[in-house]
């Protein structure tokens, strides 16, 4: 699809687009104890990219992403099927959660687990779902690409 | 034992760089594994002698008695050793058989991982793995036929191979579903200790039926045969190795296995022999019709499978000794011959024995190993095929059932095998010299080894009987059910009917060969003259009929109106749902009002914004619209305080407008395609599913049959899930499998919709 031709839009575009991101990585996670989580996150983030993608156009986002938006795919399935392997090492049954917890400086820690772990996996493949259909759809729009 | 059958999967992926390093040489490497094997297995062989059968358990699935649980007995142990043993001489020979080609270690993937499969299957104590590894055989059986891909009839003939096999694979499996039921264990080793009365149970007969279909597709008895012969489109050392010495035995090897617990049924012992019989007669007659030396072996091979099969099902125990000999026996020979077979394919350019003659003095080795394990074909003495075979003629004429019919199609056979033997040994390497495509001389040490080797076995376990006796054949019958202290091998047992049967067979074997070159052309019309009413022609008969219903009921279904999709899916939840509702439940008349102003105005709004979305013209507005009812959800969900469920809705909501309006580019101008009458139509089918889903959410919210979950989860989620978030608890912890059964949906969806737009791209480039 063609790129908005809108100064407004791109230069807001430049600021909301790495805000969002940010923001999706936050909701993620925080997504334990507060309303957020892998899915949504990744729909933010989905969300952050194709605005850039309406903003900037398909080139420019391939470059952004600099891997296909299909290696998201892959990768985020095997993040959430690794996520299964640590129990398996310590003979529980499958996808039984691990808890570890990482002591921050200024006597606070931060909550690693393997549900952690999977949300990545979750993040990562809905991030990849959509972004693999957005970007196949616009660049379906213009066949020089 | 664990590492022993899931090396071979290891070694396969390691396979490719292998080749790489290996070079042409890589074949010697590989064929280490299965003869470290074969002398691992041969170790274990004292101790099973002595002490009978053991048991190795690892545990898998143990909540459901899905274990990797290994069962060494005399039987199993002797397929082992034939699996790893041929196999050694079998990757050595595909070395020098495929020297240079493109896909040598994709060949050698598929190959090792066949074998491992096929120790899998033959070694397994449980039912289910059993299974598992009978569908890994049929799976890769189906990829080494189909290797040469690019010929269509290797992919024809791979699909036949594999329709066939896996058809009897789910036959099998529901059989073994009933035969873990009825005897209370799934492991085979519970199964043949069980006193449950497996045949006098209600469901022995659909059971026995069932398990017989597996094992009569996959080892080839009529009128499943057809496959085989084709499946000869495999490279040689895949036809010897797969179609011949070792995956079409593994029907053979249930059969074996199940005898002691199910050879007492009358069923059992009739349809064996009858079938064992009848396939034995075919495949020996349909050997010598053919010219084309892999076929002439792979009729041979059905023959063999028949003989087996027979065997079992007769189940004296001379029956018996006769098939562990006759096993033994066959493996060796029928894997040299084939290997053979591909080395005069290799080196003369041409796969049928009319072109060929006169090449003992080019070839001195090859004349001299075919013309030995021809012998042990044929059942001549000294060679451990005469044994096997005069065995089999005296388990024959002593058969509880059909006592006039085997005999007869025994002494068929033994003609038919003898023909066989003498188109395979006599034909290419004696007479005149002919010319052949390529000018042949001998082949290399690679492809030498396996030949010489096997034939000199087949020499050497004639000669010295005490060999097999003690250590293959003994075993073999002790688990079978027999006794193993009576098995006596002897070449001479005197002037007896068997060896009177077995000179008759040699005399008119001798005419047959004598004038075979003559009756060519009447074989060829008699051979096609079957064909046209023979089994195969069943197969593709029923092929036509699946393709033929299957665009029937596309064209019907599938009509390509979005529409009318939406039109059948919607009738036909409104149908089902609406009647159980009705009948099971009865219509809910008690409407809730909406408690308070809020709801009641989002409500409004849906309404309105749904009618707006039908009644518009404009497809942007409609896309608006639809988004208004979207987001107004997501504000229902926020009121009733479920705040991830509204930011997924507004999320969702959000990029499936934008998903939208990039396919609302791609659609041609709004235009009414519809007639009025078709819009009233949809107008009521609309109305019905709105209808249907009011009711049915206002009986949902009624009924209540179990405490709700929610409560448990509520409860649980901070202890046991370390959050406070509920929803995302579950998402990814108590109900984590499911989630991930979820994202891989969601990749897959993702991969059709781009699969989707690239086809439609390359359409129109194209």
């Amino acid at each position: 699809m063609r790129e908005a031709n809108t100064l407004i839009l791109r230069t807001a575009a430049l600021i909301l687009v790495p805000m969002q991101l940010l923001f999706s990585v936050f909701l993620l996670l925080r997504g334990h104890d507060e309303p957020g989580g892998g899915f949504i996150a990744g729909l933010v983030a989905s969300g952050a990219v194709v605005l850039f993608l309406f903003s900037y156009g398909v080139s420019a986002t391939r470059e952004l992403l600099r891997v296909d938006p299909r290696d998201f795919l892959g990768v985020g399935l095997l993040i959430g099927l690794v996520s299964i392997l640590p129990s398996l090492m310590l003979g529980q049954p499958a996808m039984t959660a691990q808890w570890w917890e990482i002591p921050l400086p200024g006597g606070g820690y931060y909550k690693f687990s393997t549900p952690l772990i999977f949300d990545v996996g979750v993040y990562l493949t809905v991030i990849g779902s959509i972004l693999t259909m957005v970007v196949g759809l616009s660049e379906s729009e213009e066949p020089d690409v | 034992m664990l590492l022993a059958v899931l090396s071979g999967f290891i070694l396969a992926l390691f396979a490719p760089l292998i080749c790489r390093v290996a070079g042409d040489r890589c074949g010697w490497v590989f064929a280490l594994l299965p003869a470290t094997l074969f002398v691992w297995f041969a170790g274990l062989l004292p101790e099973v002698m002595a002490n009978g059968a053991q048991v190795v358990r690892y545990p898998w699935f143990p909540a459901m008695e899905i274990n990797l649980d290994f069962l060494i007995d005399g039987l199993s142990l002797m397929f082992a050793l034939l699996i790893s043993g041929i196999g050694t001489f079998i990757l050595i020979y595909a070395g020098g058989y495929l020297k240079g080609h493109p896909y040598l270690g994709r060949f050698y993937v598929v190959m090792l991982s066949f074998m491992a499969s096929m120790l899998g299957l033959v070694l397994s104590d449980n039912l289910v793995t059993l299974f598992v590894f009978w569908e890994l055989t049929s799976i890769t059986s189906y990829l080494l036929i189909g290797f040469e891909h690019e010929d269509v009839k290797a992919r024809a003939s791979a699909l036949q191979g594999l329709f066939v096999t896996v058809a009897g694979g789910l036959a099998l499996m529901a059989g073994l579903i009933m035969l873990g039921t009825v005897a209370g264990s799934y492991s085979l080793s519970g199964v043949l200790a069980s006193d449950a009365d497996l045949i006098g149970h209600e469901w022995a007969v659909p059971m026995l039926l069932c398990i017989l279909a597996g094992a009569f597709t996959k080892s080839a008895q009529v009128p499943f045969h057809f496959w085989l012969p084709n499946a000869m489109a495999a490279p040689t050392p895949v036809s010897a190795f797969l179609h011949s010495a070792t995956m079409v035995k593994a029907g053979v090897y249930l059969l074996a296995r199940l005898n002691p617990a199910l050879g007492e049924a009358e069923l059992w012992t009739l349809l064996l022999s009858l079938f064992g019989g009848l396939t034995m007669f075919t495949g020996a007659f349909m050997a010598i019709t053919h010219t084309g030396a892999k076929k002439v072996l792979a009729y041979s091979t059905i023959m063999a499978l028949g003989t087996l099969v027979m065997l079992i099902g007769i189940g004296t125990h001379y029956a018996l000794v006769a098939f562990a000999t006759f096993l033994v026996a066959h493996s060796l020979y029928k894997g040299a011959l084939f290997m053979i077979a591909g080395i005069l394919d290799h080196e003369t350019g041409t796969k049928d024995v009319a072109e060929m003659g006169g090449l003992a003095p080019l070839m001195p080795v090859t004349a001299v190993a075919a013309a030995v394990a021809a012998l042990s074909l044929a059942g001549l003495p000294p060679l451990l095929g005469f044994v096997g075979k005069e065995l089999m003629f005296e388990a024959v004429l002593e058969a509880p059932a059909w006592r006039m019919l085997l005999p007869v199609l025994a002494f068929g056979a033994g003609i038919g095998v003898m023909v066989a033997a003498g188109i395979i040994a006599i034909k290419p390497f004696y007479g005149k010299r002919l010319e052949t495509p390529k000018h042949p001389h001998e082949a290399p040490v690679s492809m030498l080894a396996g030949p010489v080797v096997l034939a000199g076995l087949s020499l050497l376990f004639g000669v010295a009987l005490f060999i097999p006796e003690q250590t293959l054949v003994a075993p073999v019958v002790a688990s079978l059910g027999g006794t193993a202290e009576k098995v006596h091998l002897a070449l001479w047992h005197g002037i007896n009917m068997p060896l009177i049967l077995s000179l008759g067979c040699l005399v008119v074997a001798g005419v047959i060969l004598r004038f075979w070159s003559r009756l060519q052309p009447q074989l060829d019309v008699l051979r096609e003259g079957l064909g046209r009413f023979g089994p195969e022609a069943g197969y593709f008969r029923i092929m036509e009929w699946l393709t033929r219903i299957a665009t029937w009921q596309t064209r019907v279904l599938q009509n390509g109106t979005m529409g009318n999709y939406m039109i059948t899916l919607a009738l036909t939840t409104v149908g089902i749902t609406g009647f159980t509702l009705i009948t099971q439940y009865g219509v809910p008349l008690r409407l809730p009002v909406p408690d308070s102003g809020f709801a009641a105005g989002i409500a409004l709004l849906m309404i309105v914004s749904a009618f707006f979305a039908t009644g518009t013209v404009s497809r942007l507005g409609s896309v608006a619209a639809m988004s208004i009812v979207g987001f107004a959800v997501a504000l229902i969900f926020i009121l009733f305080s479920a705040p991830d469920l509204g930011i997924t809705q507004i999320l969702v909501e959000t990029l499936t407008v934008i998903l939208l309006v990039l396919v609302l580019f791609r659609l041609p101008g709004f235009t009414r395609m519809s007639s009025p009458l078709e819009r009233w139509r949809d107008i009521i089918v609309a109305v019905l599913v709105g209808s249907l889903m009011t009711v049915l959410i206002l009986a949902a919210t009624e009924v209540q049959f179990f405490e709700p979950i929610s409560a448990e989860h509520v409860a649980r989620s901070v202890p046991d899930g370390h959050g406070r978030n509920i929803v995302n608890v579950i998402l990814v912890d108590f109900r984590a499998l499911d989630t991930l059964g979820e994202i891989f949906v969601l990749a897959l969806a993702a991969v059709g919709v781009y699969s989707m737009i690239r086809l439609k791209a390359e359409d129109q480039t194209a």
